[in-house]
């Protein structure tokens, strides 16, 4: 992975994160939420500054990291798509729903499309189980996703009409 | 609650929300607005009402009316025809599967008849944002009781009377670990409160937070007072953002009335309490595992002993229990143990929530009775099987669990019958499953997700699922061998009995329940590779009977790939090397043309 150089600001921005929760170690995971919730990833850079403030080897960081699924390393699209893998969605076909939007957007799980517009992730019950198989689009959840619904799904974000994606 | 004559309760869940329910409240309160009608009525955004499959909902109190699959349109007909006229509407009452008949009143629905509600007394009755609605509802009464006129010690025996045995999965009976807790020695002690919820398609716990958050920081309160500490943590995934909300404002609530804090209720009690965030893993709901993560650390398990009760969070003694356990405590205080231990069966007492999903017609969240039956449960609650398929199977327990056939539809479910069958308990997921749910796909499935959040620690959990899932993905894909079947066996037991924690001893569960109840259509799938479930897509091959075929076009401007070629009006041929086997040809083609072998 290319290197990255971080700004002053965003160093500052993770200094204060670390200071409101006193330079604790053992608050290291709510340091990171914080951090990922303002810079949207956490990729190595950013942990070894963590790890200075808190004054932990960036191995305890990077272990911690790697240990969540909700931590990541690599900054998600603009619009992250997540589909619900829980089992109630699975037996509902959430499988075919998701092979399809590997197709359309030439993607993997965990990658993102190259003009970073869409990322994909699975999910583990959204706790709709009601409208399976789920499909979220940032905060914006669809119910009852068929295959044949995917392409207008995607459709509706790339045009930039993405002022709804709020809405719901 | 009083000075409203009228009550319109929109559900807040996760489901609804996602239904725009918000919007629904929102327009409720613009049209009563219109009718100066604010004062007199009530909208309140409640906790889940349970029938999710019929979202959202909205109920109408005093009269009790139910309303399903309300749209944010409906809301001006509801408060002309309702509110103003006083005449129900008709199209949106929820109807009798059978007769067909609008039901008016929420207690004549089928799918609430059969249900106790303990946990989830509170939950689509009163607005979680508000403390006041559940002090109206006997809300921290129990924690008065217990400070004013109890000791320590008789609350713990009250508990233990109940027969109250914990909901988190393992059934460990909370009287006796409060006891074990207050026994050990030490100058902090901590109450935790487990909402890590990690099985896949569950969310009781999850409903229980966002409907009524006060219920499990009275109890919390109420285990500080018995075990003697005055600190409660909320271990919650961070993936429950409303939940972590409300909880929010709860916990601030409670602050302000004194509730939590200094000196609670004037009896010099302290105890408050802080959330801490899960981060997406699911071995972090075993108790150990949630403890290193509450301490900033990777949530990998240890050995117990030590247990929690002695060497919990920061080495101190920890009371660790689910968020289901803890709502039934303030009711056990207030009703009496007998009461309690009144309900269900002889070592399982009291009601179980559970997450009913899958192939049934009412999705949704039920409570009920320990002792009822599968049948009563799928049949006359869940109101059958989804498009009248046949019923093939309940899974319980999620990835820790297995499946109960339809042999023991007329089993009397409780903590002990369901081990007994090769099951278990587990945090309450029920997913049922139909003939076209293949078992091997199933089994497979359950093991795709260990893999995914084994911690890695131990070897048997991490190298062998791995193996156990490749040659569960061999028989998918129709190069598994007899031999695979005694394999699958054997590796499964030696996982259960080598691995250091929960999540290991019983990963291989999903697998050897389906070896023992569907052996046949493993068999199947080595022997003659086939899936009768038509799910194993590998196994599958789409063919084009070109008697049959009129040339219509449909599945070739239907197929996503691209597979399907042929002139209008002649047979069409599917090329099979870019068939992806998705089934649209199949669900497409209105001349029974295509085939599946
Ligand atoms: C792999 C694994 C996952 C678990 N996940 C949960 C969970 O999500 N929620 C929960 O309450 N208990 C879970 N447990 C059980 C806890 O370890 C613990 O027994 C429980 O929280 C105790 O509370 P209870 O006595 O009230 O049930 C899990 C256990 C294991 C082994
Ligand atoms: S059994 Fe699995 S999850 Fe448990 S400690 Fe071992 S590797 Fe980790
Ligand atoms: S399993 Fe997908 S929402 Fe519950």
């Amino acid at each position: 992975m290319p290197k990255i150089k971080l700004s002053e600001k965003t160093i500052g921005l993770i200094k204060d994160v670390c200071a409101d929760f006193g330079n604790q170690g053992s608050e290291l995971i709510n340091v990171l939420h914080q951090v990922q919730g303002k810079l949207g990833y956490l990729p190595a850079e950013v942990q070894e500054v963590i790890a200075k403030e808190l004054n932990i080897s960036v191995a305890k960081v990077y272990g911690v990291v790697t240990f969540y699924s909700f931590f990541t390393m690599i900054p998600m699209g603009e619009f992250p798509i997540s589909i619900c893998m829980g089992t109630a969605c699975y037996v509902r076909g959430s499988e075919q729903v998701l092979a399809e939007f590997k197709r359309q957007l030439s993607i993997e799980v965990g990658q993102s499309t190259a003009d970073n517009k869409f990322s994909l992730n699975c999910l583990r019950c959204v706790g709709a189980c009601g409208l399976a198989p789920v499909v979220m689009v940032g905060e914006k959840v669809y119910g009852r996703v068929s295959p044949q619904m995917v392409k207008n799904i995607i459709a509706e974000y790339k045009e930039g009409c993405a002022t709804e994606s709020k809405s719901a | 609650m009083a000075e409203y004559n009228m009550h319109i309760l929109v559900c807040g869940g996760t489901g609804c929300k996602a239904s725009q329910s918000e919007l629904i409240k929102t327009n409720f309160k613009t049209r009563l607005n219109e009718f100066g009608l604010t004062d007199e009525i009530q909208v309140v955004l409640t906790g889940c009402f349970g029938f999710c499959e019929k979202g959202p909902i909205v109920k109408i109190l005093p009269d009790n009316t139910f309303y399903t699959q309300v749209t944010p349109e409906d809301v001006s007909e509801i408060v002309e025809e309702h509110i103003i006229k006083g005449r129900k509407v008709e199209r949106l009452l929820y109807k009798d599967p059978e007769t067909k008949a609008a039901i008016g009143d929420a207690k004549g629905m089928d799918f609430y008849k059969k249900q106790i509600r303990i946990a989830l007394r509170n939950c689509g009755f009163i607005n979680p944002e508000n403390i006041e609605e559940y002090i109206g509802r006997d809300g921290y009464a129990a924690l008065g009781t217990c400070l004013s006129e109890k000791t320590p010690d008789e609350v713990i025996q009250m508990i233990k009377d109940s027969g109250l045995r914990g909901r988190g999965g393992g059934g460990f009976p909370t009287g006796l670990k409060w006891d074990l807790t207050r026994k050990s020695e030490s100058d902090q002690k901590y109450v935790v409160c487990n909402a890590d919820e990690g099985d896949p398609g569950a969310f009781m716990d999850r409903s229980i937070l966002e409907g009524d958050p006060h219920s499990v920081l009275e109890a919390m309160a109420i285990c500080g007072y018995c075990i003697g500490a005055d600190k409660g943590l909320v271990y919650i995934r961070a993936e429950y953002p409303l939940a972590i909300e409300r909880l929010k404002i709860a916990i601030n609530q409670a602050r302000e009335y004194g509730l939590l804090g200094n000196d609670i209720l004037g009896a010099g009690f302290n105890f408050d309490v802080e959330i801490r965030y899960g981060a997406g893993a699911f071995v972090c709901g075993e108790e150990t595992a949630l403890i290193h993560s509450m301490e900033g650390k990777r949530g990998e398990p240890t050995v117990k002993p030590p247990f929690p009760a002695e060497k919990g969070y920061n080495g101190k003694p920890t009371n660790v229990n689910n968020v289901e356990t803890f709502a039934n405590i303030p009711v056990i205080i207030n009703k009496g143990a007998e009461w309690f231990a009144s309900i269900g069966t002889a070592n399982s007492k009291g009601t179980k929530v559970f997450a009913l999903a899958g192939k049934i017609n009412n999705v949704g969240l039920i409570e009920v009775p320990m002792g009822i039956t599968l049948r009563e449960i799928i049949y006359d609650i869940g109101g059958g099987i989804k498009d009248g398929r046949e019923f093939k199977a309940v899974q319980t327990g999620g990835p820790s669990g297995g499946c109960l056939t339809k042999s023991f539809l007329d089993t009397p479910i409780d903590y002990d019958n369901l081990v007994a069958a090769g099951s278990m308990m587990g945090s309450g997921g029920m997913i049922v499953l139909d003939d076209t749910d293949c078992m091997v796909a199933i089994a497979k499935f359950y093991l795709e997700f260990t893999l995914d959040e084994s911690c890695g620690k131990c070897a048997p959990c991490r190298i062998g699922n791995k193996r156990l899932h490749e040659i569960l993905e061999k028989i998918t894909v129709g190069d598994g061998k007899i031999e695979d079947l005694d394999r699958l066996r054997m590796l499964s037991t030696v996982i259960k009995d080598t691995s250091l924690c929960g999540l290991g001893q019983t990963s291989p569960n999903p697998v050897l329940s389906t070896l023992d109840h569907f052996y046949d259509e493993y068999l199947a799938h080595v022997t003659s590779h086939k899936c009768v479930a038509g799910q194993c897509k590998a196994l599958m091959h789409y063919s084009i009977d070109a008697e049959r075929c009129t040339g219509c076009t449909l599945c070739f401007r239907n197929c996503p790939v691209g597979a399907i070629s042929g002139e209008r009006r002649a047979p069409h041929y599917i090329d099979q090397s870019l068939c992806i086997k998705c089934g649209v040809c199949f669900e497409k083609c209105k001349f029974d043309a295509v085939l599946i072998a």
